[in-house]
């Protein structure tokens, strides 16, 4: 029988027994009959894909494909004192922060925004109220970067997150906040956010991803969508930092219709091994989308980023950059793509990837790629992977700033070009402190 | 088999209003009674006919059926490569086809029918005007092989596998195999166990062969496969350009191309290898070449990829000593139906050791370049550096384009970069160029030679001629 059809074994499915989907979908059980028939098919797509194999094209390099399954638990209901949550002073909004899929924070959304119909709700409240608007959103864009496996296991037991919807020609000036808290060693979470802006929208949101205590270990596999409108703008900024045992796997979708601009940063600062598959798709004309990511790496921390650019219609463009700080024995790969479809003429894309080598044992990869099947187009890429000067890092030591402080000088300086593309304080601000408390781990 | 078509091409020739060249240059073929046939498909009888016809050593038939074994274990790459090569019939292809010819020395002792192949494609001028030797192949086996008695008496040994087998066995088996190991790949295998053909060049330490040596390679006979594997040793400061060319004629059925060529550079020598490919549409070209490049050493691959239906290639090298260098300079044209999937890999194993890899690809109507690169840095290395730089260019709005490098470095004391660009030629361009006369063909050709006139420069002067008068060619009807 052939492997694709035979029944799936423990080492595919893991903790994510088919005994466990029930106990999951009991607690879910409220939600809409049409969601929860969407669970039973992921889980099926998930029980039958086999595990990726290093093997694999969208695998290469990484030892993100021997990780197991095993050992995990759905998260227990936890106790509001153990949450040790904090929003981090983001006074935007709105404000929600999840401790083990449990609302444990809701800052609703301010009245003047809400008068005008934005919605800010966990995304089991929304599923509740706003059902058809989450059902034409949520998890509707295909995985196609090697995670279709861990993307039918984000659908099948996702269990709560947020929801952002913006209605046409309103403009949400302050940044929403979303805190995914993971409590416990051994929980597996399954965090969620849906932004949805409609025509000639504007807004803002910030994800954080952290664990309630370093040291446990943990599984998260989390995704989020974003849907740009007409016209409309979205930022969107994710600061991942869970603690030092977690395995992350993140997926982010974004569509940009005609006009709509998109910018979304993801900081990557925690985990022991941390995934993250962007995929964009420019579906119509003046569609832009700004793709950013900052890593820091140190120690054994392995962090793999894989991306895809998908040009789908004329006179769209793209910007990518990744910029990777990698200290100690720490490993990062980069595996972009831009694609063009051959009607999209006068597209302009830009993917780059730039690794700081910071460490003799630090190890670097980059697969910046290109598929390009229409001929009117500026496409481009660019990879570096060097030190900083060894002049640069005298003359600052000249001038009595030690080693490892003159190295997060450094950094600071790499990331700027990335950092400054945030124009909300507040965000700027939190994503500095989570980079500078890396270097004083 | 059809009688040699000249007419047909000399007629094509009248009509192209390129000057100077003839577009079906290579496209004629000869009948030709071969005495030596392993017949169709392959097998362990296949391996031990070419391995007894050819008078071999036992070891040497061991090497063949041990890749053989190789061969049909490992899979089709097709993971990462394209799906046509599943369209490759291994059961299909004639591996040896030889007339039982000795390579002649002289030119008058070639068979008329073989002469006249390489006298249309100009082989005994080049051979006069500037070559220091030059060698013949005709399908599996060198037909005319000769070394100027200046260069021999330095003691350069040029002369075709085979020979070199025999003749200079210690010399030959250090080597060979050792760049290239059988289980490299599906087609290093396939060649392992079927090669015949190619040349072994060694160039004793400190000699300098001041011109080039040169093979040529022609596929006559429909349905073919040539594996032909070449061995040049640069000896201890020694310095050698060698160049190949290649042709096959057009059959309706297609043909494979499998060569495997280990070079090795000792400390301070220099090797340049220069190919101007220009197979038929037909030809499946899977080539694995790669060079070892020792102390303060230089290898220098310049590669140029016009025809073939599918041409998969990515010279290489291993920069094993200390301040090695070295270098792929590559030019790929793609026209319709055909995909060109080129690249380099370079692969640092020393400190100070520096590469640099320049790429530029053209695609026209329905073709698809790709560039795949691998750049290796391994840990506790320091002072390596590479430079890459890709460019493309789109002529037609269906025209394909990919770029697929993996770079790995380790460490903080290296440095790469890469970059790649894709661009179409500016209309401001071509219209100005048409203001003033030229027709949108004779715009377009020049647009595209100006893109890659500084790698061209490269080139031996003749090759550069060659190579602009083959993209006048490939541009001719494919703008509008």
């Amino acid at each position: 029988m052939p492997s694709s059809v035979s029944a799936p074994t423990s080492a595919t499915v893991g903790s994510f027994t088919r005994e466990a989907f029930a106990a999951h979908l009991t607690r879910v059980a409220h939600l809409p009959a049409w969601w929860l028939d969407r669970k039973r098919a992921a889980y099926e797509r998930f029980a039958a894909l086999p595990m990726p194999k290093r093997t694999d094209e969208g695998w290469r390099f990484s030892n993100f494909a021997a990780l197991t399954l095993d050992g995990f638990t759905l998260p227990e209901p936890i106790q509001l004192a153990d949450a040790h949550h904090t929003t981090m002073g983001i006074t935007g909004a709105g404000t929600l922060a999840l401790a083990n899929h449990r609302v444990v924070v809701n800052e609703s959304v301010a009245a003047e925004f809400a008068q005008k119909g934005v919605i800010f709700e966990s995304l089991q409240n929304a599923l509740l109220k706003h059902g058809e608007l989450v059902r034409e959103h949520l998890l509707t864009q295909p995985s196609k970067l090697g995670s279709e496996k861990f993307a039918a296991l984000h659908e099948a037991f996702l269990e709560d997150g947020a929801f952002v919807y913006v209605p046409k020609n309103t403009e949400v000036a302050v940044p929403f906040g979303v805190f995914h808290y993971a409590a416990h060693s051994g929980t597996a979470l399954f965090p969620h956010t849906l932004v949805v802006a409609d025509e000639n929208a504007k807004v803002t949101v910030a994800d954080f991803f952290r664990s309630a205590n370093a040291g446990e270990r943990q599984f998260v596999c989390g995704g989020n969508d974003l849907f740009a409108g007409h016209g409309a703008q979205i930022t969107y900024v994710a600061m991942q930092d869970w603690s030092r045992e977690t395995l992350s796997l993140q997926f982010n979708a974004t569509v940009a219709r005609r006009d709509a601009r998109v910018l979304s940063l993801n900081l990557h600062a925690g985990a022991r091994q941390a995934r993250h598959e962007s995929f964009s798709q420019l579906q119509a004309p003046g569609a832009h989308s700004e793709m950013l990511a900052l890593t820091i790496a140190h120690d054994t921390q392995e962090f793999d980023q894989r991306t895809l650019q998908i040009h789908q219609a004329p006179n769209t463009s793209s910007n990518l950059l990744y910029k990777n700080a990698l200290l100690d024995k720490a490993k990062t790969i980069f595996s972009g793509l831009i694609v063009v479809d051959p009607d999209a003429q006068k597209t302009d894309a830009y993917q780059s990837n730039r690794n700081l080598m910071l460490s003799d044992d630090a190890e670097a990869h980059s697969l910046p790629g290109l598929e390009i099947q229409a001929n009117d187009v500026r496409c481009t890429h660019g990879a570096t992977s060097a030190r900083i000067p060894a002049e640069q890092e005298f003359y600052l030591q000249s001038r009595g700033i030690a080693k490892a402080q003159a190295d997060e000088l450094l950094v600071f300086g790499f990331f700027e070009e990335v950092l400054g593309k945030i124009e909300n304080q507040e965000l700027h601000d939190r994503l500095s402190e989570i980079i500078r408390a890396k270097f004083k781990e | 088999m059809k009688p040699p078509s000249e007419t047909d091409a000399v007629d094509a020739a009248v009509e192209n209003p390129v000057a100077g060249i003839d577009q079906s240059a290579g496209n004629f073929s000869y009948d030709v009674n071969y005495e030596f046939d392993a017949g169709t498909g392959l097998t362990e009888n296949t391996v031990r006919y070419i391995s007894s016809v050819k008078k071999e050593a036992d070891w040497l038939l061991e090497f063949r059926l041990k890749a053989l074994k190789t061969f049909l274990e490992k899979p089709m790459p097709t993971h990462w490569a394209t799906k046509d090569l599943e369209n490759i019939n291994f059961d299909k292809i004639r591996y040896y086809l030889s007339s039982g010819q000795k390579p002649k020395r002289t030119w008058d002792e070639v068979p008329d029918d073989i002469k006249k192949t390489f006298e249309r494609l100009g082989i005994p001028e080049q051979e006069r005007k500037f070559l220091a030797g030059v060698e013949a192949q005709f399908d599996s086996e060198a037909a005319y092989s000769n070394i100027k008695e200046a260069v021999a008496k330095q003691g350069v040994i040029f002369v075709n596998s085979t020979e070199g087998l025999r003749e200079h066995p210690e010399l030959f088996r250090k080597w060979f195999g050792k760049v290239i190991p059988t289980g490299d790949n599906k087609f290093s295998a396939l060649n392992s166990a079927v090669f015949s053909g190619g040349s072994f060049i060694y160039v004793p330490p400190g000699v300098k062969v001041s011109h080039p040596l040169q093979a040529y390679f022609r596929i006559n006979a429909e349905n073919f496969g040539q594996f032909e594997r070449t061995l040049i040793i640069a000896d201890e400061g020694a310095e050698v350009v060698y160049m190949e060319g290649c042709t096959a004629p057009k059959f309706s059925t297609s043909t494979l191309h499998s060569a495997v060529v280990e070079l090795v550079a000792l400390k301070g020598a220099k090797i340049q290898y220069i190919t101007v490919q220009n197979w038929a549409p037909n030809v499946y070209n899977l080539v694995t070449k790669r060079g070892l490049a020792m102390e303060d050493a230089e290898i220098k691959w310049i590669d140029c990829n016009i025809g073939s239906r599918l041409t998969m290639k990515y010279p290489g090298v291993v920069l094993k000593g200390e301040r090695a260098r070295g270098e792929v300079i590559s030019i790929a044209l793609a026209n319709d139906g055909q995909h060109q999937d080129t690249g380099a890999k370079m692969i640092h194993a020393a400190n100070n050791t520096t590469s640099n890899v320049i790429s530029k690809s053209i695609s026209v109507g329905q073709g698809r370049a790709t560039y795949r690169g691998q750049v290796h840095i391994p840990k506790n290395l320091k002072g390596c550096k590479n430079n890459t730089e890709c460019d493309a260019l789109l002529i037609n709005t269906n025209s394909r384009t990919d770029t697929y490098p993996a770079i790995t470095v380790r460490g903080d004391k290296n440095a790469t970069q890469h970059e790649a660009s894709v661009s179409k030629v500016s209309e401001d361009m071509i219209f100005y160029m048409q203001q003033r006369g030229l027709t949108e063909a004779q715009a377009m050709s020049l647009a595209v030679n100006g893109f890659i006139n500084d790698l061209a420069r490269q080139f031996p002067m003749e090759y550069s001629v060659e190579l602009k008068r083959l993209i006048d060619l490939e541009m001719e009807g494919s703008v509008g």
